[in-house]
């Protein structure tokens, strides 16, 4: 925690002010962007039902993280998860939530949403700046019969750190051996090209504007605003296109078992979308405040009993059962009070 | 300090007038004898909240950007690498974004705003000064954000289709201003940038320069009109000179909003970390720009730091500009009198 007093006293005083008023049962959670719409959802519905209430922030995933291990807030958000040894070094856990899409779009004279078949290779080297043109060889080697314009391709791409960028980043590591060595994975990586737009309504902006122009967006933006995917060539060597039922097949090959720690791009399956996540929360094991944790496990265990439905209702794909089955595993086995006991949120 | 002040010559008066000195003259409120202490108490106090502050901000920039200046010394201004991945880290694109945006700003918005002010001033007919003056003030209320998505959504088509296409095929292999002409005519870049914020700072320099120029003696500038001059000598020779010392203050106001100004940047620069040419058409970077889209999301260590680092560099640009800036007034005060 480098420079980080000052900004905690000034976290721990916004905090106070609001939890200040609140009432005991209040929960504050900080983090991720990309969950924000259905958090709050959720945290509407979960006060409705019960009066308690939750506070979440949506500051992004690296300040969630900041303020969680500055203990300022009960849960942390992240879209990209913590290695194993990383959480086991700050006693932490961390779970997932919920299921979200990433889409390329594009913005062509004359093509319609699905039309436009593209491999993680060349969708690498368009952002690595090789193809640069819509009417290049090796696309149209994928795509026979496209009228694909002779126009310079317009890349677009999160100029603010962002899980989206992640898990793009992080598929086209996966697939395109030049982009791993050149440019890598991260929230926020050294962009060869293209024009940054900030959050993802900053990028449908620049694509929708630009003429000619590829991006990335999460599922939801895409489908409300209605831009035109690409179908994206999957591990098993099929052409898919982003719908609920694409996620739910790369999530279902994961080893949740095993570790929570999975990025589920590339999954293998013949129906599975290949730029596919899921976003997590992040606690510390051990509690000295037993009630606020019993709250905030109270809410996600409510949340997934009966939020499924909200949480499809904003384009979000809800976690499968057996998935949920070791989250609250997890939960009693490793987040625990001062004394050692498991928090009780039944 | 207060026998300087004009208070008793003025109590004398109320004496020499009073008809009938009976009763001597009337008791004076006293006013609380602490009262003087802790006024200038609070005072001094106030003038040095504002220099600790000031000094803290400093120390925790430093602080903050500790581990980046350990790293990069000062190899950070000179290296145009921005690699978050492997925490390689230099500050060349942002600084130079941000000098070249706020310069193109001021090119633009200096004569625009002489321009505005001269014709406020001396020209315009007296009905349309009210009203015309208070719009150019309106603009500077206008959000930063909401210039920001004009300039996007409204103005970059527009500046894509009907000026830089056109200047790209005019002086395309022309040496230098091809070059500076080169790159993707999409309406997003360095060029958009200091549009916008030339925009964004003409009411600033307008308005302090529409004020100077109206305190100017009528008396002078009317013996200039007598002796035969034209608006354009009379301005020129008499009323900038005059003003000077305020002109450049406006200036200097409409600087500083441009060098900080992050939202509307953020919109049209295109957030580009790359330094590939000098192109004013190319996407580039701003330190406030870099600053507000990568903060929340930077994980602590060597991002963070370089972050904090770039905001450093900020505080400095900004302060050589004001050093700067009264250096040049000193200067111009002492020449004062001397040039014809």
């Amino acid at each position: 925690m480098n420079c980080s007093p000052l900004r905690t006293a000034f976290a721990t005083l916004a905090l106070t002010a609001v939890t200040g008023v609140a009432l005991a049962q209040d929960v504050t959670g900080a983090g991720a962007s990309f969950p924000a719409p259905v958090y709050a959802k959720w945290a509407d519905a979960y006060n409705k039902a019960t009066g308690a209430r939750i506070n979440y922030q949506s500051v992004g995933s690296g300040a969630g993280i900041r303020q969680i291990k500055a203990k300022t807030v009960d849960f942390g958000a992240s879209d990209a998860p913590l290695k194993d040894d990383e959480l086991a070094k700050d006693g932490m856990v961390q779970f997932p939530t919920v299921i979200g899409g990433v889409v390329p779009v594009v913005n062509i004279k004359g093509i319609s949403p699905g039309q436009i078949k593209m491999t993680g290779q060349v969708l690498g080297d368009i952002y690595l700046g090789k193809i640069t043109k819509w009417n290049d060889a090796a696309l149209v080697a994928l795509n026979p019969g496209v009228p694909l314009p002779d126009a310079t391709i317009a890349p677009v791409r999160r100029a603010d750190g962002s899980g989206t960028s992640f898990l793009f980043t992080n598929y086209l590591s996966k697939v395109n051996a030049e982009w791993q060595a050149k440019v890598g994975e991260g929230t926020a990586v050294n962009w060869p090209t293209g024009a940054g737009g900030k959050g993802n309504e900053g990028v449908s902006a620049f694509v929708q504007r630009l003429p000619n122009s590829i991006g990335y967006v999460e599922y939801a933006y895409a489908k409300q605003n209605k831009m035109s995917h690409v179908m994206l060539k999957n591990k098993d060597g099929q052409f898919v296109g982003p719908d609920e039922v694409n996620f739910k097949a790369a999530a279902a090959g994961a080893q949740w078992d095993k570790s929570f720690y999975q990025v589920l791009t590339e999954q293998p399956g013949k129906e599975a979308w290949p730029i596919t996540g899921a976003t997590f929360i992040l606690m510390y094991k051990s509690q000295d405040k037993p009630q606020n944790a019993a709250n905030a496990l109270k809410f996600f265990d409510w949340a997934y009993a009966s939020g499924d439905k909200l949480a499809s209702d904003l384009e979000y794909v809800p976690l499968p059962d057996s998935v949920k089955a070791l989250i609250r595993k997890q939960w009693a086995d490793n987040i625990k009070d001062a004394s050692g006991k498991a928090i009780a949120y039944k | 300090m207060a026998a300087t002040l004009p208070a008793s010559p003025f109590s004398d008066d109320k004496k020499m007038e009073r008809s009938d000195p009976k009763g001597g003259p009337p008791q004076r409120r006293q006013s609380l004898p602490w009262a003087d202490a802790v006024f200038s108490l609070l005072t001094h106090g106030a003038a040095w909240l504002t220099l600790a502050l000031l000094a803290g901000i400093i120390v925790s920039l430093v602080i903050g950007a500790a581990p980046a200046i350990e790293e990069f010394g000062l190899g950070f201004l000179t290296s145009a690498e921005w690699d978050p991945v492997q925490e390689k880290f230099g500050g060349l694109v942002m600084i130079y974004g941000t000098l070249m945006t706020s310069f193109i700003a001021l090119l633009i918005a200096v004569p625009v705003s002489f321009g505005i002010a001269l014709f406020l001033t001396e020209l315009s007919p007296s009905w349309l000064r009210r009203p015309l003056g208070t719009a150019i003030e309106l603009l500077a209320a206008v959000p930063s954000i909401v210039y920001g998505m004009w300039g996007l959504l409204v103005f970059s088509p527009i500046l894509s289709t009907y000026v830089q296409q056109p200047l790209q095929t005019l002086f395309a292999g022309v040496p230098i201003l091809g070059t500076l002409f080169s790159g993707p005519p999409v309406g997003i870049g360095l060029l958009s940038a200091g549009i916008i914020l030339a925009i964004m700072v003409i009411p600033f320099i307008a308005a302090v320069m529409r004020d100077v120029f109206e305190v100017t003696p009528p008396m002078l500038k009317e013996s200039a009109y007598a002796l035969g001059s034209t608006t354009w000598e009379v301005m020129w020779k008499v009323v900038l000179p005059y003003t000077k010392t305020g002109v450049v203050g406006g200036i200097m106001l409409g600087l500083g909003r441009a060098l900080g100004e992050t939202m509307a940047v953020t919109f049209v620069i295109g957030n580009f970390n790359q330094l590939e040419s000098l192109s004013l058409f190319e996407a580039a970077n701003s330190i406030t720009s870099a600053l507000a889209n990568e903060f929340a999301e930077a994980g602590e260590g060597l991002h963070q730091a370089s972050l904090i680092y770039l905001g450093l560099v900020l505080f400095f640009i900004t302060f050589v500009v004001l050093a700067l800036s009264k250096l040049l007034l000193s200067q111009l005060k002492k020449g004062e009198g001397r040039a014809a």
